[in-house]
């Protein structure tokens, strides 16, 4: 076994020290800027929802605001985000390079898309529903909770796949600018010392996290779609 | 008791307004089915959605056992609704949740134990006959299982009021009986007072005491519903009513001059409507005998509204104009209303 990995991966196991550490700084940030781009975009998702025109706290100046914000966020390539953020991030967290460099921009930089899939998924909820919840004299937050959130969880975990997949893939970006992670490992190693070995080990290791997230990802779907 | 005084609701998208409901005066007594039919986009799903607040209207009172909905605070409101109960068309279950659930949900949160809960869900699955369903999940119901579920939903928090929005459009002829019969039953056990929206005169005629009949957002007609059967006033009631028989068969066949009334010398095609205590009299065997003529029926039409029977029939005769003025005289004087539809 070992013959095997030094025939084909002779690089990577001279710096399989940093391999190991590189993967759990991605997962660090992914797990990290993941959990906050979830909690910030499904609370600023499900407002940008319920304060649409017709909808139960219908609030024309919160909306236009908000929906405005996300378009614009979601128009900035991330690497270009990540730059223009360095002010912003070394004010909040003292520091815009490494793991904890990142994070800041990461969820800066997934939240807006993560916003939209929850827009869509609560979009999705028919109107009849909210109508009858109101009926019953639920109030605003019930319907919130009790409706919207609850009936679209399936819709909800399949944003949320998507979402994590499409921030992986950000982790490794940042890593191009001075995170840490795969991404940044790739590039020192794969990419300026051209060590291939490291490069495909990496590929096949990210194909892995994706595989497993949209394998939980299912499964939560399936458990809850009736 | 619902009294809706002077409403009307107004919608104004893009500078133009549309009036869905025009000054609309209302009075549906306790325990009353009271029906409303339309057209679609008379007005009648608006007007329902006015007595719970789900619309506000623009002008006038919504009276609730003498409570004005409209000068209620938002949270006092939501108290006020859970006593006024709703199902729909589409029945607007919560597909991730099942039947028990689905009862269960307007009544979590209000600090009620979980065991009283269960106690109440299970009694009214049990009122709508669906207690083995239990477990299942919407999606595995039929429309008319959906709607008892919505039905046992709805009458979770005691109210004293259900709308019905449409609640068996959707559903085939033979279930729309038994989910009206459900609700007469319900009706009938809990003394709830029943406001039906529908565009289908045979479910006012199945189960409502009361309609109104609305156009253009006006009520144009509202009466007791053996009345409006018997004596429709407005042009749309008529075409309401024609629609549930097949008398108005009669008037395509004269336009499409079909064989079946073509006249010859002398003949008329008459229209008799009857209702009520006349019906058990032998008229037609007695108009044949005293006048000598033989009336040939070409269309019948017998209905029972609240247990009266309401009759209309076609009939060619062959018949002077002296022995016509007799017969239509004293048929008229035994309530029977005679219309002279076709003479040669």
């Amino acid at each position: 076994m070992l013959d095997l990995l030094e025939k084909y991966t002779p690089n990577l196991l001279d710096y399989s020290d940093e391999f190991v550490k590189s993967i759990s700084e991605t997962l660090q940030m992914l797990f990290l800027s993941g959990t906050y781009s979830f909690i910030v975009g499904l609370f600023l998702g499900t407002l940008l929802v319920v304060t649409r025109k017709g909808n139960i706290l219908e609030n024309r100046a919160v909306h236009r605001i908000l929906d405005g914000v996300v378009n614009l966020f979601r128009s900035i390539p991330f690497v270009i985000l990540i730059t223009a953020l360095i002010p912003l991030t070394k004010l909040i967290v003292g520091t815009f390079i490494g793991v904890k460099g990142t994070i800041f921009p990461l969820v800066v930089g997934c939240t807006p898309f993560f916003i939209r899939q929850v827009d869509m998924a609560l979009s999705d909820i028919d109107n009849g529903l909210i109508e009858a919840a109101q009926s019953m004299g639920l109030s605003p937050l019930g319907i919130i909770f009790r409706v919207y959130l609850k009936e679209s969880i399936p819709a909800l975990a399949r944003s949320t796949t998507i979402t994590t997949i499409s921030l992986l893939g950000l982790t490794a970006m940042g890593g191009a600018v001075g995170g840490g992670g795969l991404g940044s490992f790739v590039i020192r190693y794969g990419h300026n010392r051209f060590y291939q070995d490291i490069t495909y080990v990496s590929v096949i290791v990210i194909l892995i996290f994706v595989t497993i997230i949209q394998f939980i990802g299912n499964i939560i779907i399936k458990k809850t779609s009736h | 008791m619902i009294q809706l005084i002077d409403v009307s609701k107004t919608f104004i998208s893009d500078n133009v307004s549309v009036h869905a409901v025009k000054d609309v005066n209302l009075t549906i007594d306790q325990s009353e089915i009271f029906g409303v039919i339309g057209f679609s986009g008379a007005g009648k799903s608006t007007l329902v959605r006015c007595i719970n607040l789900l619309e506000r209207p623009t002008k006038g009172q919504v009276l609730i056992d003498g409570v004005d909905l409209l000068q209620l605070k938002e949270r006092d409101l939501r108290l006020h609704r859970q006593k006024i109960g709703m199902i729909f068309q589409q029945f607007n279950l919560l597909a991730s949740r099942t039947v028990f659930e689905n009862v269960a949900f307007p009544l979590k949160h209000r600090g009620i134990s979980k065991d009283k809960i269960k106690e109440k869900v299970l009694s009214l699955l049990d009122l709508v006959g669906i207690s083995d369903k239990l477990c299942s999940y919407p999606s595995q119901l039929s429309g008319g299982q959906k709607q008892r579920v919505a039905i046992a939903r709805a009458l979770a928090s005691d109210p004293s009021i259900l709308l019905c929005d449409e609640a068996t459009s959707a559903l085939d002829p033979q279930t729309t009986k038994s989910i009206l019969k459900l609700l007469k039953d319900v009706n009938r056990k809990l003394g709830i007072t029943i406001v039906i929206i529908t565009h289908e005169m045979s479910v006012i005629k199945e189960i409502c005491h009361r309609v109104a009949v609305m156009e253009n957002g006006n009520v144009v007609e509202l009466n007791d519903v053996i009345s409006t059967f018997s004596n429709p006033q407005a042009s749309i009631t008529k075409d309401f009513i024609n629609s549930t028989s097949t008398l108005s068969r009669i008037d395509e066949l004269i336009q499409e001059k079909s064989d079946i009334v073509k006249l010859n010398q002398g003949e008329r095609i008459w229209r008799l409507d009857f209702y009520g205590s006349e019906t058990k009299e032998p008229i037609i065997a007695y108009i044949s005998n005293k006048y000598n003529i033989s009336p040939s029926i070409i269309f019948a039409n017998v209905e029972v509204v609240s247990d009266t029977v309401l009759g209309s029939i076609i009939v060619l005769v062959t018949v002077s104009d002296q022995i016509e003025k007799d017969v239509i005289q004293y048929l008229n004087d035994k309530q029977i209303k005679v219309e002279v539809i076709k003479y040669a």
